[in-house]
């Protein structure tokens, strides 16, 4: 199980390549929609790096929940 | 009883295709026009799907009209006379009526006689089922020569206000002639279908309904499920990423095809089709229409290897390799 630095730098590194968002700004308060300009169908390609690299499925219904960088680090956190 | 066995034809070694004609509806629409009526831009357009401008349809330019515009262009282009062709598929998710179908009408307009002749509707993939379809009909000695064409006039089921789906969808004509060949020109089609997926794309009947889509869900599919298959259509047709000179997918969103384009390994001289910038999204009519536009600039030339993709609604997909004519 990756712990929760892992976690963060992990998406840091699928946020910066999928959006190019730098990883200095890929903090937990951050939302991805707002703060990061990531839009609805980069969320779908970060989505699907995160289930490849840490094993969790996200399905659609759930990833409109996910609105900020902690969130997803705590979805990953529990379903992995 | 009768126990007189039944007896089987065998058709052609293989299936070529002989021509390819397009119809792009005369009105251009781009993005800049759509953001005069509704809460849209050109950057907002451009970001999600590519598309610059789009074609829509003319009350005159009906799903029948442009159907007969691009399949007379390929015949021509075929050289063929229409006495010659044997069977006519129309593949369409957007006709007006139910029953009668386009496809006798189609053949009867462009003068050719009593072909067999159906619809086909698989949503986006519908042209290249129309071509397997087609193909393996020669395959088998059920034609000899074949006209397949995609066709759609999604503005007439779209709510033109809704910027979720009035920026995308779009009109227009492809249409391909096959006939027999000992060298096969159309490899082995791979299709399949998602139906747990059926919600996702949806074009509900009755009055004033409109078509729907889950773009985030159709989005992950088609960037994660049809990768393998890609990869199948060309195993089958026994060629490598490398081989191929024309990738020609759906062209449903520019960055699905960049995102495919991506995964497939494809050489770097490998011409890509991007004909949603300029044609948005036009179903079953797509994949026709993006290799004309490719034959017509020169960017593809006769010989060519292409790679088809179709995928949409069902969800559905089907895909194979072919040579350009």
């Amino acid at each position: 199980m990756a712990s929760t630095a892992e976690i963060q730098s992990g998406l840091a590194e699928i946020l910066e390549e999928v959006a190019g968002v730098a990883p200095a700004d890929a903090t937990p308060e951050k939302s991805f929609t707002e703060d990061l300009d990531v839009d609805s169908l980069s969320m779908v390609e970060i989505a699907t790096a995160v289930e490849d690299k840490f094993g969790v499925a996200i399905p659609d219904d759930e990833l409109g929940g996910i609105k900020t960088v902690g969130d997803a680090i705590s979805f990953i956190e529990k379903n992995q | 009883m009768s126990d007189t066995r039944i007896q089987l034809t065998t058709g052609a070694p293989g299936a070529a295709v002989l021509g390819i004609g397009a119809y792009r509806p005369r009105r251009r629409v781009t993005n800049d026009e759509l953001s005069q009526t509704m809460d849209t831009s050109d950057e907002w357009i451009q970001s999600r799907v590519g598309i610059a401008e789009r074609r829509w349809a003319e009350p005159d330019e009906t799903v029948v009209e442009m159907s007969v515009a691009a399949g007379g262009k390929a015949l021509a282009a075929s050289g063929l006379a229409p006495e010659d062709v044997d069977l006519v598929v129309v593949a369409s998710a957007s006709l007006p009526t139910m029953i009668p179908g386009a496809g006798p009408e189609v053949a009867h307009r462009l003068g050719i006689r009593r072909p067999g002749s159906y619809d086909l509707n698989a949503g986006c993939a519908g042209f290249c089922y129309a071509l397997g379809a087609a193909a393996d009909a020669i395959r088998t000695g059920s034609a000899t020569h074949a006209l397949v064409v995609g066709a759609e006039k999604l503005t007439d089921v779209t709510d033109l206000t809704d910027r979720s789906t009035a920026v995308i969808f779009a009109d227009g004509a492809g249409a391909m002639v096959l006939g027999p060949t000992e060298d096969p020109g159309v490899g082995p089609v791979v299709w399949g279908s998602d139906g747990d997926q059926r919600d996702a794309i949806a074009i509900p009947t009755g009055e004033g309904a409109k078509l729907t889509m889950a773009g985030q869900a159709v989005y992950r599919w088609a960037t994660t499920r049809l990768t393998d298959t890609l990869q199948q259509a060309m195993d089958r047709a026994g060629v490598t990423a490398a081989d191929i000179d024309v990738f020609a997918p759906h062209q449903a969103n520019l960055r699905i095809i960049e995102l495919m384009a991506k995964r497939l390994g494809l050489g770097e001289d490998t011409v890509i089709a991007r004909d949603v910038v300029q044609a948005g999204n036009t179903s079953s009519a797509s994949v026709p229409l993006a290799l004309s536009a490719l034959l017509e600039s020169g960017e593809a030339k006769s010989g060519d290897l292409a790679l088809l993709l179709g995928y949409g609604a069902g969800l559905t997909f089907a895909g194979q390799v072919v040579r350009l004519p």
